[in-house]
């Protein structure tokens, strides 16, 4: 923040004086670890992105096919009944160009943007995606119901998560063609 | 109370010490599936839900968010009590008392296999400039605890040790119990030192499990079903979090959290008009603090009670028949609807074999762990 600018009142807290110890602080660094079991129907989704494919739940009630699966219909409150595998093309639905990392340091100037989105996936009932990252693709000509393709890990370096995907890349137009300022994608 | 309030239906999963295979959505779901079923309703059915969870428990901040898929919840109105299972008893008792809504959905959940550094959990809910830099693992304030308590003649050391092995020993009736087992005074004696004069037996060990419970107004309750378990009265309450100043032979949030809801459910005489008992065992000697602080035995004579074998499964006032938490297990927050949980089963008489005969009204207890003073207490009734 460019606080300079503002008059202020009252004393300034520097970091300086923190970091002299002028201010009196304890920090600790919390050490904890956790280990979720995925469960059957996450377990299986995960287990066949390993092998390159996005597979749904369907409940026969309201017909939903559902990604990210689910042994039970929360909506219909029963239990699913069958696997479908779905595509792995689908369109955008929403998307955001971020200029931050994930602890909210600034992106470099230059560096690419990163680029989540969701993902509606071709085979899966309206409403049902994937978040992922676009990705080999123009920052400034993606556009909401783009339609987008999944890139995937070789299958020896897949290992069973939502990161086998490496993102998703447009399906045609909208393609990176050479090398801009803003470039998405990592 | 104002209006009466029952539970009508309960469901529950096993404990385990671990539940590999299957989600915290999944393990809830069964639960809530089973209680559903019992009084054959869905969730449309019902009105509000009360949520138990703990973020650092969980692993997620606001892990309250991730609770309704599994319990049917969605786009209802919920919400979470970050405390124990008896605590959200005690929210949902008072949603039904208010009028506004006749079913209520009450649930409790532990995952804790999945928390792998516990001790570095359970330590950062102490103070952090006064006593997390001391580094010690938790278990040193069960220590500090336990021999307050011992010398201040509460009981005695072998007391405390009979407590783990009548707890483990009725487990075995259990089928749902994640730590049942057939132990001597001397193995729970002679037991790895951990912070004396606590001994590795002397501790609950962690568990999975999934309950839930549905409660509900008296006319609807009649109309689910023939045997409701009535909620005569709940309280809680907790003490300054002072280590440094806590009261460390007594436990007065547990006496006056007892005495709360004896007063709800016009109790005069506990130790006459309360048939059997769930408390919290987390630590052996917790289960003698808490009989005596709720006034099921005088001053100092829970422990000459248990050699008595007053509080076996076959004594006047049986006293943790499930097995508690050294014989189920640790749940953590779900703790409370465990013991909620087996005084229902109790009251309904299906219970199995570990049933006991003409129990009509029975208490349960539940202490949020260390270094809490957190207690709450329930008092259910069938009649
Ligand atoms: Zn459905």
């Amino acid at each position: 923040m460019e606080l300079g600018k503002f008059k202020l009142g009252g004393t300034q807290l520097k970091q300086s004086d923190i970091d002299r110890g002028k201010v009196l602080t304890l920090a600790q660094t919390p050490d904890l670890e956790y280990a979720w079991d995925d469960g059957v129907a996450i377990g299986r989704y995960l287990e066949e992105l390993k092998n390159g494919k996005i597979i749904a739940r369907k409940c026969n009630k309201c017909g939903r096919i559902m990604i990210p699966p689910r042994m039970f219909c929360e909506l219909c409150w029963r239990a699913t009944d069958e696997w479908v595998y779905c595509k792995d093309t689908g369109t955008v639905n929403t998307y955001s160009l971020c200029h931050v990392n994930w602890d909210a340091s600034r992106i470099p100037e230059g560096e690419p943007l990163h680029l989540p989105a969701l993902i509606h996936i071709d085979g899966a009932s309206p409403g049902m995606g994937i978040l992922h990252v676009l990705g080999e693709v123009d920052p400034d000509r993606i556009k909401i119901g783009m339609k987008v393709k999944a890139v995937w890990k070789k299958p020896g370096e897949r290992e069973g998560s939502i990161t086998d995907i490496m993102h998703f890349k447009p399906l045609r137009a909208a393609r990176k063609k050479s090398k801009k300022k803003k470039s998405g994608g990592r | 109370m104002i209006g009466k309030v029952a539970i009508t239906g309960l469901g529950y999963t096993e404990f385990s010490a671990g539940s590999p295979g299957t989600s915290f959505r999944e393990l809830t779901y069964e639960a809530a599936a089973k209680a559903y079923n019992e009084v054959g309703i869905e969730p449309k059915d019902i009105d509000t839900f009360v949520c138990t969870s703990e973020d650092f428990c969980e692993g997620y901040s606001i892990s309250d968010e991730y609770c309704n898929d599994q319990l049917g919840a969605v786009l209802k109105p919920v919400q979470t009590i970050p405390g124990d299972a008896i605590h959200s008893l005690a929210v949902g008792t008072m949603l039904v008392l208010t009028g506004q809504f006749d079913i209520v959905a009450v649930q409790a959940l532990s995952k804790l296999s999945n928390m792998k550094t516990i001790p570095n959990m359970v330590n950062f809910a102490f103070d952090p400039i006064l006593n997390r830099p001391l580094d010690e693992h938790y278990s040193y304030v069960s220590g500090l605890a336990m021999n307050r308590f011992l010398h201040d003649g509460k009981a005695t050391r072998e007391q405390c040790a009979r407590v783990v092995v009548k707890n483990r020993a009725n487990a075995l009736q259990n089928p749902v119990a994640a730590y049942a087992a057939d132990l001597t005074l001397d193995n729970v004696l002679d037991s790895e030192p951990v912070s004396e004069p606590v001994r590795l037996l002397d501790l609950a060990q962690v568990a999975d499990g999934a309950i839930v419970f549905v409660i509900c107004s008296e006319q609807t309750a009649r109309s689910l079903t023939d045997n409701p378990i009535w909620v005569k009265g709940v309280g809680w309450s907790t003490d300054s979090p002072s280590l440094e100043s806590r009261d460390w032979g007594n436990a007065v949030s547990t006496r006056l959290a007892g005495d709360m809801a004896y007063k709800m459910a016009g109790i005069k005489y506990p130790a006459r008009e309360i048939d059997l008992a769930e408390v919290t065992d987390e630590v052996s000697f917790k289960e003698l603090e808490y009989i005596e602080a709720l006034r099921l035995f005088e001053p100092g004579r829970a422990g000459l009670a248990l050699e008595d074998g007053r509080t076996t499964r076959g004594g006047d006032l049986p006293v943790n028949v499930s097995g508690g938490d050294l014989g189920v297990g640790h749940l953590f927050e779900a703790a409370g609807a465990q013991k909620l949980m087996e005084i229902v089963l109790q009251l309904r008489g299906t219970a199995g074999s570990r049933q006991i005969a003409n129990a009509h009204t029975g208490l349960a207890q539940a202490w949020r762990g260390e270094p809490t003073t957190s207690a709450a207490v329930a008092i259910l009734s069938n009649k």
